[in-house]
């Protein structure tokens, strides 16, 4: 293997957070390399969401270093975070009402080396052609979640953070998700995963990492998740 | 009744102006400005010194005084209501309107609460024939300099990047910078920008109002509801309510004159009951 997959993109190391006087993520460390699919399984509040917000910088409190792209990002503001190749798909899709769906797309600036083209979104997107000029929170769950992917990939980001894109979806819009992530996985993107339909997540990601009450517990291959996809399923509630 | 509802455009037109301003910083810095009232009697005040003393007429003082408030706004942003934004909303409170305290005290201090004169330029001394009726040019003037002043803001928030820029942190500040803009970097402008329509209502008040220290207090308030009912950080809403609420004001004045001090909150309240987010707010702004 050549040493740019194998070389970490993503190090967090002794990550802790806390909200007020509780805490909700206590000593993280993993690790994701250029080119994964890796997913944070968990049940609600297992400190998943904080966990990508700390890798974003949106984060108050929180202790412990984040290394993005050999560079310790800790102490970076948001935006400069982002401009390094970090794209972020939060938990409610954040998809601005008073944008159109094209503004929505060309808020971001371009931050990687391949930045997708609005011909090549409108063409992996068709629907979002159609609704261009819509105000973006006009469109149906399954297509703002689609916006909201579209957007990243539109920014070139070189890590994706995508906080469970698939909660709440009808199959058929949870299959398309799985079919934009997997070639974005083609082009080389990395993507960072919060998932907890386990049998999705075995189908789309190489490895899954384990969250309870703010530690990790487990870091799983496909094959193991597969294999114990039932008693996942049991412990996650679903 | 028609002239009576061209009066009441007029003095929507400094609603609006003023509600913009409020709303812009509101939406991009959280921040409520109680001070917005002692900038816009700055701004009057401003040009009364610049003819009275420096013999600077209202045409220059209509270009220098926002450019000039708005530098100061900038500087107070810069070193003062930045710091507001995390800090408990009690604070905001507490720091805008004391300081616009301080600044009307600090008028009143050297100029008395007594009104000062305030010409009104030659150029626009005469009347205008509208038709139906003639109306003071001055008047006129105004409402035009407000529409073409609220149509430009609104052609910038919506046809370009920076007015893109402006929509998006005013909606989601949070995730603006979670997309890698720096969205701080605008706050600064935004603000003397707010500040900069406060000075610009101010001096286009001061040859048709009584240019004194109390004459901003007296406004802010209903300035408030009018943001309220257009509907908090919705910058349309404000800038159409700003306008409506000077028509319907003066039309009540008119056939309620009992009225005309608390129709402007009789409907705010009305208005909240019926959307509590405002007429063009949203639900979701609120948590």
């Amino acid at each position: 293997m050549p040493s740019a997959e194998t070389e970490p993109i993503l190090g967090v190391v002794g990550l802790s957070a806390w909200y007020g006087e509780a805490q909700v993520l206590r000593d993280v460390s993993l690790q994701v390399r250029a080119g994964e699919i890796v997913t944070l399984v968990g049940r609600n509040g297992a400190g998943k969401t904080t966990l990508l917000r700390c890798l974003m910088g949106l984060q108050g409190r929180y202790a412990g270093a984040i290394y993005f792209r050999g560079t310790d990002i800790t102490k970076l503001p948001a935006h400069r975070r982002a401009r390094h190749g970090l794209g972020y798909v939060p938990d409610d899709r954040g998809v601005y009402s008073t944008l159109t769906v094209e503004e929505n797309l060309t808020l971001p600036p371009a931050v990687g080396p391949d930045p997708w083209p609005l011909a090549r979104v409108y063409e992996t997107f068709p629907r979002l052609r159609e609704r261009r000029s819509f105000p973006g929170t006009k469109l149906s769950g399954g297509e703002q979640q689609m916006l909201a992917l579209a957007r990243v990939l539109r920014m070139g980001a070189r890590l994706l953070l995508c906080d469970e894109p698939t909660e709440g979806l009808s199959p058929l819009i949870v299959q398309q998700i799985g079919e934009i992530l997997r070639e974005v996985k083609r082009q080389g993107t990395t993507v960072l995963l919060i998932e907890q339909n386990v049998h999705f997540a075995a189908t789309v990601a190489d490895r899954h990492y384990l969250l309870a009450e703010g530690r990790i517990v487990e870091s799983l291959d496909n094959d193991e998740m597969r294999a114990r996809e039932h008693e996942l399923l049991d412990y996650l509630g679903i | 009744m028609l002239q009576q509802a061209f009066n009441g455009l007029v003095g929507g037109a400094f609603y609006a102006l003023l509600a913009l301003g409020l709303a812009v910083i509101f939406g991009m810095l959280g921040v409520v400005n109680f001070a917005h009232g002692a900038f816009y009697m700055l701004g009057a005040f401003a040009s009364y010194v610049l003819l009275d003393s420096f013999g600077v007429n209202f045409w220059v003082a209509l270009v220098v005084v926002p450019v000039v408030l708005g530098l100061a706004g900038a500087v107070l942003e810069r070193l003062f209501i930045r710091r507001l934004a995390p800090l408990d909303p009690l604070y905001n409170f507490l720091f805008t309107f004391g300081l616009a305290l301080i600044l009307q005290d600090l008028v009143k201090r050297e100029y008395g609460v007594q009104s000062q004169p305030y010409p009104r330029p030659d150029l626009l001394s005469g009347t205008v024939d509208l038709g139906l009726f003639g109306y003071p040019a001055y008047q006129v003037f105004v409402l035009a300099v407000s529409v073409v002043v609220c149509a430009a803001v609104w052609v910038v928030l919506t046809r370009t990047r920076v007015g893109m820029i402006v929509r998006a942190a005013t909606e989601r500040p949070e995730l603006t910078r979670a997309l890698g803009i720096d969205v701080a970097r605008w706050v600064t402008p935004v603000f003397g920008f707010g500040i900069a329509l406060a000075g610009l209502a101010g001096v286009l008040a001061a040859p048709m109002r009584a240019v004194n220290p109390l004459m901003g207090a007296d406004l802010i308030i209903t300035v408030f509801a009018v943001v309220v009912i257009g509907g908090l950080g919705s910058i349309f809403g404000s800038v159409t309510a700003g306008f409506a609420i000077g028509l319907i004001s003066a039309l009540g004045n008119l056939y309620v004159p009992a009225l005309s001090q608390t129709l402007v909150f009789i409907l705010m309240a009305a208005v909240l009951l019926w959307r509590p987010a405002g007429l063009f707010g949203r639900e979701e702004a609120l948590s």
